[in-house]
């Protein structure tokens, strides 16, 4: 399948000024029990083709599927962080659909009788104003339990792709892995910050399960995957929150399937803005249909339209019983509930002593938990604030991955930065060493020490050869030396320069100062 | 209830992706119109005031801890399909990509 497209699109900002966008956002969450969802089979990420696969996750005659009770425990602190509601009674239902990834020839899903509904989750977004953040609340329709399908290999093809294939090959591996699926509301009223929106949503909502540790949440694993509805109605004014602007009736939606970071998320929202535009501004009308993002190319292109296929006739699961959570259940999970990440870093930032813009850069930058770390491993807050938001951040940046992410695939912790910190308080790096130091690091070449003792990296110990450097600096520079004895100790900056130079950068900046207005009798 | 009609048969055999000739959807339709017919005999139940049921016994909460029990070997698992390859189980080209 081609990932480009001949689809027009229209400016971002021109779509803005005619309309209006609406999001729905569906959120896959892999949960990490040690066994599926139906049967005893071990989840392990990774493990050889069918090697975790039983009567009941192979659809097998006869098979028995029963409950994993991590499962349904996770569904519901899942929707208590949710500030959802939580069923008193609930059933699972068969969702039937025939395509080689599910056995069964359905799915064991919730249908009209979801583990938890009615929820919200506030989310911190950059204010309107530019400065500071606000809050956005996105309503949760509802969360319910289901299960993963198996993964499909495509041989014969000449694209790689489903078509075209000769035939496909089936790994049940994942097939039955408790999943359990967030729904929003639609989401009105963010105007031209839909995309920002989105991606803040998905970002939050990540970071809430992780407090709750119920999934790896790895969007480039797939153990989190996210869906993207969007459509457009036309523009009433200039506040998209008004009463006459959400009183416009929804346009025709899209519906883009796995959008896998959160950038993505937020690109994926603003090229349908700005392709459904195109398509309305033209005369034309949006196809109610499926789209496929296109991580390379930022693009989607055109699935399948929703058809007599999506007719999935779902009825109650006789195979399983009702669940039924006591209210004592309940309301015990509710109060072992961790502090939301929200609160955590209020409390972290307020301890931190950050500006308002320095704050800012850390929530954009995804860096609050690392910071965290960094801290508790031994630096200052501030130090860890520098290190990361620095190489890091732009490095992570470069390659489309949020911090915490490239931080894994590169192999750089808490540790690492902490034990950097420490070097240079120790006074064996200088801030420039400790960049090179840092990069080396990124680069694979092991701990801070290891690598500033393979590249040599060390501020220059010996007192001696820095006096000499500042004395033959002094020599060359009569003038400037004058006017420091004079009493402009500023101008001792462009002696320092001179003196690392003479260094080859090895020395500490600091004291190469020292000496040169001792040496010429001026106080620091 | 509304007569079953060939297109209800049609869009049924299309998604249980059952190809049928148009012999065969006429044949089916009569059948299944009996069979629907027959089994509608269960729609005569008085059912004011019973409250729908899902389940034959009054159960709920029937769960299992999540402790992983032994899977089948691949090879048992793939001896069970018509066709395999490389550990997996090979099934027929998927017509319309998802
Ligand atoms: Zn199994």
């Amino acid at each position: 399948m081609a990932t480009t497209t001949t689809d027009d699109v229209l400016g971002y900002d021109e779509a803005l000024t005619t309309f209006d966008p609406v999001m729905g956002l569906e959120v896959h969450v892999e949960l990490g029990t040690r066994t599926k969802m139906f049967c005893g089979c071990a989840t392990e990420f990774g493990a050889e083709p069918n090697t975790q696969v039983c009567p009941v996750c192979l659809g097998l005659p006869g098979a028995l599927p029963v409950v994993n009770e991590i499962g349904v425990e996770s569904a519901i602190r899942m929707g208590l962080a949710l500030n959802c509601s939580i069923a008193q009674w609930c059933r699972f239902a068969r969702k039937n659909y025939f395509y080689p990834d599910m056995p069964k020839n359905f799915q064991t899903s919730q249908y009209d009788e979801p583990i938890a509904f009615d929820g919200y989750l506030d989310v911190e977004i950059p204010a309107a104003t530019g400065e500071g953040t606000e809050i956005f609340r996105v309503e949760i329709e509802r969360a319910h339990m289901e299960e993963d399908t198996g993964k499909s290999l495509h041989v014969g093809g000449a694209t790689g792709r489903i078509q075209g294939a000769e035939y496909s090959l089936v790994d049940f591996n994942r097939a039955g892995i408790p999943l359990i699926e967030i729904v929003t509301r639609p989401i009105a009223g963010a105007g031209e910050r839909a995309p920002e929106v989105a991606k803040a949503f998905v970002g939050a909502l990540r970071d809430l399960l992780r407090s709750l540790e119920v999934s790896d949440l790895k969007m480039e694993q797939g153990s989190m995957r996210c869906d993207v509805n969007l459509s457009l109605r036309a523009k009433a004014g200039d506040d998209p929150t008004s009463p006459e602007q959400l009183a416009v009736p929804l346009g025709t939606r899209s519906e883009t399937k796995n959008v896998n970071s959160l950038r993505s998320v937020e690109r994926a929202v603003r090229y349908e803005v700005c392709r459904h535009a195109a398509v309305l501004t033209s005369g034309g009308s949006v196809l109610q249909e499926t789209r496929h993002w296109h991580e390379d190319t930022g693009v989607t292109t055109s699935g399948r339209e929703k058809s007599d296929a999506d007719d999935y006739r779902y009825f109650p699961e006789p195979d399983l019983v009702p669940v039924a959570p006591s209210r004592e259940w309940v309301e015990e999970l509710r109060s072992a509930l961790p502090e939301p990440p929200a609160l955590r870093r209020k409390r972290l930032l307020g301890e931190w002593g950050f500006s308002g813009l320095e704050m800012r850069d850390v929530i954009n930058a995804g860096a609050i938990e690392l910071i965290e770390a960094t801290v508790a491993a031994g630096a200052k807050a501030q130090s860890a604030r520098k290190w990361w938001l620095a190489e890091p951040s732009r490095r992570a940046n470069t390659e489309g991955v949020d911090l915490a992410t490239y931080a894994e695939q590169v192999g750089i912790t808490p540790e690492h930065v902490a034990e950097l910190e420490s070097l240079i308080v120790a006074g064996r790096l200088n801030d420039k060493m400790a960049r090179q130091v840092l990069e080396g690091v990124l680069d694979g070449e092991g701990a801070p020490t290891v690598v500033a003792d393979a590249r040599g990296l060390e501020l220059v110990q010996d007192d001696g050869a820095l006096e000499a450097a500042v004395d033959t600096v002094i020599a060359a520079n009569p003038d400037v030396a004058d006017k420091i004895r004079g009493g402009k100790v500023q101008a001792a900056g462009a002696l320092i320069g001179q003196v690392m130079k003479e260094m080859k950068g090895q020395a500490d900046a600091d004291k190469a100062r020292a000496i040169i207005l001792t040496k010429l009798g001026v106080e620091g | 209830m509304a007569d079953l009609t060939r297109d209800d048969v049609a869009h049924l055999a299309s998604l249980a992706r059952i190809d049928l000739s148009d012999a065969e959807l006429d044949t089916m339709v009569g059948e299944l119109a009996s069979i629907i017919s027959s089994v509608a005999a269960v729609q005569q139940a008085p059912i004011d005031g019973v409250e729908p049921m899902s389940h034959p016994m009054p159960i709920v909460n029937v769960t299992r801890p999540d402790e992983v029990r032994a899977s089948l070997t691949p090879e048992a698992a793939l001896a069970m399909a018509p066709a395999s390859e490389i550990e997996r189980f090979a099934v027929p080209r998927i017509l319309t990509e998802d």
